[in-house]
């Protein structure tokens, strides 16, 4: 099992709902978030065109923020989900020195938290709160290993890009360009 | 290709200023950790050459500061802690892939030796200190008559404590400017040469200054030739990496960099230090203060600079 996570950036419109769901969900302290909406305009004027994308944790398979806790208080999850056990984390700030998505953040009872792709639904089978409430359905959530599933078929038929790959992390979010 | 003009920022704003979570307690650890590694190799390298009664502001005098020195880190890697009163965690597990982790461990057992390699002088600069309970006294004994084999680990733990005051930066791939091995090797001749300018400091025996005097001119040498290394290494690099290093070639960093840490904190002390091998009278303690600066400045320099070093936005 192999979970990610596609993002079809032709399709969000950047309303941020994906945050918002995520902050009610996971009882995310005000002024926090574990997901974000960033906007990349490019191109000359007037052939110009904006990115949306809504971004979290990459859940990456070589994670520098696992390798490099002290603790072992961020570790892999069943199907390669990237979690934090609260009371093993002593909040030394390693993993959020070495994540080049800047995923984490501390949360202010001391420990780091982060994007935990919802385990606590997927384990029921049901899609992470942001996936759920998307408006245009431009979020799919599934394993990459049953080449049944939608982000499987959706990432064979369409261009596809992760961020900063060149930190070598190998991410699992990829964003449909 | 794509050119991204414009990436809006996250704008979060309790996360976003937090992001750089390092603050000053940590420069101020490594420092101290680089210090105590510099003064314990030294003293270790001079037991095992037999030189103890010629160098004795090196192995004595300077050890003393030590155990200060490292309690002090450790209570400042302690204030560093978000969720502090887990700290204990760091010994329920062994991590060796975490720098972090095994760093912990060393310090743990640096720590006492330092402190026992200490105490077993503290009779011989208080003549009437009392260790009050006898199996005090046979450990003292035991010490004092095997100090030649406890220097051996000494010296050894001392280049990894001095190694893993870099390591524990360049651990971090998110980091560009930290993301790289030379950093070890460089903080460990950088808390050499800031051991050898307190041991400068420190000593009334104007042979044995000449003697750390030279061999700290070795370690800034050597410091300057890794900075030189770690800078090229950088600009052979990918283009984060050469953004890191234009923070020092033109970017914020530069000023503070190249006049505190290069001029004032290596080349002016290293020329002073010739000047005085060379037979001009020089007041030895200003470079040792300025190596010390230095070193400390160094240290502030490289824990703020990493952090705004990044891959993304």
């Amino acid at each position: 099992m192999r979970y990610a996570m596609a993002i079809d950036t032709k399709k969000c419109v950047g309303c941020s709902d994906c945050v918002v769901a995520c902050q009610t969900e996971n009882n995310v302290p005000i002024g926090f978030c574990r997901d974000w909406v960033t906007e990349t305009v490019d191109g000359t004027y007037p052939n110009v065109s904006i990115e949306l994308r809504t971004e979290r944790c990459n859940h990456c398979d070589n994670s520098p923020c696992v390798r490099c806790c002290p603790t072992g208080a961020s570790h892999f999850e069943d199907g390669g989900i990237v979690m934090v056990t609260h009371h093993k984390c002593i909040g030394c700030g390693a993993c959020i020195q070495s994540c080049p998505y800047e995923a984490r953040y501390s949360h202010p009872d001391g420990y780091v938290d982060k994007c935990t792709f919802c385990i606590h639904r997927v384990r029921k089978g049901e899609n992470p709160a942001c996936v759920s409430v998307c408006p245009t359905s431009c979020m799919y959530f599934g394993d990459l290993d049953d080449p049944n599933s939608e982000i499987v078929n959706v990432l064979k038929n369409r261009k596809f890009k992760a961020l900063a790959p060149e930190a070598g992390t190998k991410p699992n979010i990829f964003y449909l360009t | 290709m794509k050119e991204e003009l414009f990436v809006s920022g996250r704008n979060i704003p309790n996360i976003d200023p937090y992001l750089h979570i390092w603050h000053w307690q940590i420069p101020i650890y490594l420092f101290l950790g680089g210090l105590a590694a510099g003064i314990l190799f030294l003293a270790a390298v001079y037991t095992i050459l037999g030189k103890d009664k010629e160098m004795q502001a090196t192995v004595k005098w300077a050890p003393f500061i030590v155990p200060f020195a490292l309690i002090i880190g450790l209570f400042m890697l302690f204030l560093d802690l978000k969720h502090k009163l887990y700290f204990w965690q760091l010994y329920t597990t062994i991590r060796l892939e975490s720098p972090m982790g095994w760093g912990a461990w060393v310090l743990m057992i640096m720590t006492p030796i330092s402190i026992v390699w200490s105490a077993s002088y503290v009779r011989e600069v208080f003549p009437n200190w009392d260790w009050k309970f006898k199996f005090l006294y046979t450990f003292e004994a035991w010490v004092i008559k095997n100090r030649w084999f406890i220097a051996w680990p000494m010296a050894i733990y001392a280049v990894i404590l001095g190694i893993y005051t870099g390591i524990l930066l360049s651990a971090f791939n998110a980091r560009p400017l930290w993301n790289t091995t030379i950093l070890g090797p460089l903080f460990l001749v950088s808390g050499m040469s800031t051991g050898a300018a307190c041991i400068i400091l420190m000593s009334k025996n104007h042979e044995e200054r000449r003697l750390i005097g030279r061999l700290d001119l070795l370690f800034i040498s050597v410091e300057l030739f890794f900075i030189v290394h770690m800078i090229m290494g950088f600009l052979a690099g990918s283009q984060v990496q050469i953004d890191a290093a234009n923070l020092f070639l033109g970017g914020q960093f530069t000023v503070p960099f190249f006049v505190f840490v290069i001029l004032l904190g290596l080349i002016f002390p290293a020329v002073l230090e010739t000047l005085e091998l060379i037979g001009f009278k020089v007041p030895i303690v200003i470079p040792a203060i300025l190596v010390l600066l230095g070193g400390l400045i160094f240290r502030f320099i490289m824990v703020e600079a990493g952090q705004i070093t990044r891959y993304l936005y």
